[in-house]
């Protein structure tokens, strides 16, 4: 058992030092991602986006929450370079400081649906038979009815218990996306998991009697790794968009907390003469999810060099 | 055929059962209800309550009353709306065609659009038209639908104006003009800019996808047997490609449908479009049970019924798939 350890050990060395010397997979992941320029633009992006989301409800000198009622709909002027809303709030501050929220949604939701799309495809797939009929035919059933009319549903149950922190804040809405977003994921892992189990290591692993769980999170689920990582940045920017329709519809995060989908609620109603209400905050939205489609273009790249596409 | 067609129905129902559970508890979850105003009232006493919901039967156990339901609804009755006083399917059914005449009608647009320009970028990959295409397809994911509708009624209703008349160049609602006698014209007119909006909500994954699909296609061996063969390039790929490349599509657009619900929903509140999606928009503001309900019943139904239909489709042009 040791000799053979030693000697696939030493041959994959011998490999690896003939093909490229010593390059770790993670110079060799960003040496791949940095040929694909619209990825590494749309990182420097996010990283403007993120930083200043930090930094200007911080340090700016108009609060995002501050009412000026001489500067009701100003145009975009210097002081106020996105102009100022129906209660004379400075949009360019209220931007940032709603996109805290708005990006904390997106991250938030992912973290969820991944954790629970994961943990159900890679069960499903490692086990197959039965448990992966039956967690299939629960992930297809998810799919059949629309999402966003879940999500509403969901929403007004949250509403009607009249709790302030149930019915307004972000952490509900990033419970009830999470629930409802992993199928696709799930669907994901399960396949990589069925191709894996069947490999040569998997099969060494259970030979050396290696329990189940450590099999599925030690040996398969680091080698599933990439496309869940594709679909995890793929995911923040559509959980982003999620919430922008909720908050929309009115059903997402409430006033006076502002996130991108309810400062665009907020603008419908005065868009035809203050436009500026309603271009700003879907600019970002679009800029900030067209940038983490990007970055998601990229990785799959940088990590699959086969190239498959999918979701 | 025949039989794998109805061996997909008969596994279909367990499926909607399961549908139909879920949204009979999620109603009941949800307070309120027909007793609801009825509650608050301090002129009602509570064994009038009670005896109201013994008459109506709300006194019941929860799965006496969920089984009253399906049989009621599967024999057509879907409850009265509370809003209108209309039996819920009526008001469903008359909202229905209205969403399908726009959602089919952005579908075969998409189409129209997707398939040629996908196949083109496929076919002069990395060329400058592949890489507007690649770009149009990337901004159309990123969108909010809403947003998008936003800015275009502000482009076109606001600010353009019809040259001859002095109006808005396009109406920014509805699906007709309100007391103008029936023309094409303005029919088709009051659709541009609904339709846009949805079309473009899923034209960007149709691309991605028409192209991924072309491109897998264009390097495998027969492609390149059929080009040695002398075969001119447009017959090789009218021939020989494209009805191989055209399967993934045909797979996303199976996987999409609930999407365009979504879809449907935002654009019919938005252009304040007569259909089932701002239905249940207006249903769920107002607490309209039976019209929330049949509508959820209704759209898993439909869901599961086009999914049903992608997989025969993708049965007829993918020989390979088995029916047995």
């Amino acid at each position: 058992m040791a000799q053979a350890q030693l000697t696939s050990k030493a041959i994959a060395v011998d490999w690896a030092t003939r093909m490229r010397p010593q390059e770790s997979m993670r110079a060799k992941v960003w040496r791949r991602f940095r040929k694909h320029k619209p990825a590494l633009v749309g990182l420097c992006v996010i990283a403007t986006i993120v930083a200043l989301c930090i930094l200007v409800p911080w340090a700016a000198k108009y609060d995002p929450g501050r009412t000026h009622l001489e500067l009701i709909r100003e145009p975009p002027t210097l002081q106020h370079i996105f102009g100022t809303d129906e209660l004379g709030r400075d949009l360019f501050v209220r931007l940032w400081d709603g996109g805290r929220i708005s990006i904390l949604i997106g991250v938030a939701t992912m973290l969820i649906a991944i954790s629970i799309g994961t943990l159900i495809g890679s069960i499903a797939g490692f086990y197959g038979g039965r448990v992966d009929n039956i967690l299939m035919r629960f992930t297809d059933y998810m799919l059949s009815i629309p999402q966003l009319f879940l999500l509403l549903i969901f929403a007004q149950l949250l509403r009607s218990t009249n709790n302030p922190t149930l019915s307004g804040g972000p952490t509900p809405i990033i419970v009830i996306i999470g629930i409802l977003v992993w199928p696709p994921i799930a669907r994901l892992v399960r396949g990589q998991f069925l191709a894996l189990k069947a490999k040569e290591f998997v099969e060494a692993a259970r030979m050396s009697g290696t329990k189940d769980l450590r099999i599925i999170f030690r040996h398969i689920l680091p080698n599933a790794a990439s496309p869940v990582i594709v679909a995890a940045t793929l995911r923040v920017g559509a959980a982003i968009i999620t919430e922008s329709t909720l908050s929309f519809l009115g059903f997402g995060v409430q006033p006076p907390t502002a996130t991108w989908g309810n400062m665009l609620k907020n603008a419908q109603a005065q868009m035809t003469y203050a436009p500026w209400t309603a271009i700003f905050p879907g600019l970002a939205i679009l800029i900030t999810v067209l940038s983490l489609n990007y970055i998601g273009d990229g990785l799959r790249d940088a990590l699959d060099p086969y190239h498959v596409e999918w979701e | 055929m025949t039989n794998y067609i109805i061996r997909r129905i008969i596994q279909a129902i367990p499926l909607l059962l399961l549908i139909s559970l879920t949204v009979f508890f999620l109603m009941n979850l949800i307070p309120g209800g027909p007793l609801a105003a009825y509650e608050n009232n301090p002129n009602i006493s509570a064994e009038d309550l009670m005896r109201l919901k013994r008459e109506l039967g709300l006194d019941a156990p929860i799965h006496v009353r969920y089984w009253k339901w399906l049989t009621a609804v599967a024999t057509g009755d879907w409850g009265i709306s509370e809003v209108t006083r209309r039996p819920a399917l009526v008001e469903i059914t008359e909202k229905l065609p209205n969403t399908l005449y726009l959602s089919i009608t952005a579908f075969i647009c998409a189409l129209l659009i997707a398939i040629p320009i996908g196949i083109l970028s496929a076919v002069r990959q990395y060329s400058m038209l592949d890489h507007i295409a690649t770009t149009i397809a990337f901004i159309g994911q990123s969108m909010p639908v809403f947003w998008f509708g936003l800015i275009l009624i502000i482009i076109f209703n606001v600010h353009l104006k019809n040259p001859t008349t002095g109006g808005p160049l396009l109406p920014g609602g509805g699906m007709f003009t309100i007391g103008a006698p029936f023309s094409v014209g303005d029919r088709i007119r009051h659709l541009i800019l609904p339709a846009t909006v949805l079309t473009f909500f899923s034209l960007g994954h149709y691309i991605r996808y028409m192209r991924a699909g072309m491109l897998d296609v264009l390097h495998q061996d027969y492609i390149r047997t059929a080009h040695a063969k002398g075969l001119t390039r447009r017959a090789v790929l009218a021939r020989h490609a494209f009805k191989n490349s055209i399967l993934p599509l045909v797979t996303i657009i199976g996987l999409e449908i609930p999407g365009l619900f979504a879809g449907a929903l935002i654009t019919e509140t938005i252009f304040s479009w007569p259909g089932m999606g701002r239905l249940f928009f207006n249903s769920i503001e107002r607490g309209d049970y039976a019209v929330m309900m049949g509508i959820l019943m209704m759209s898993a139904t439909l869901i599961v019924l086009f999914g049903l239909v992608t997989d025969i489709v993708y049965a007829f042009i993918d020989p390979r798939i088995r029916f047995d």
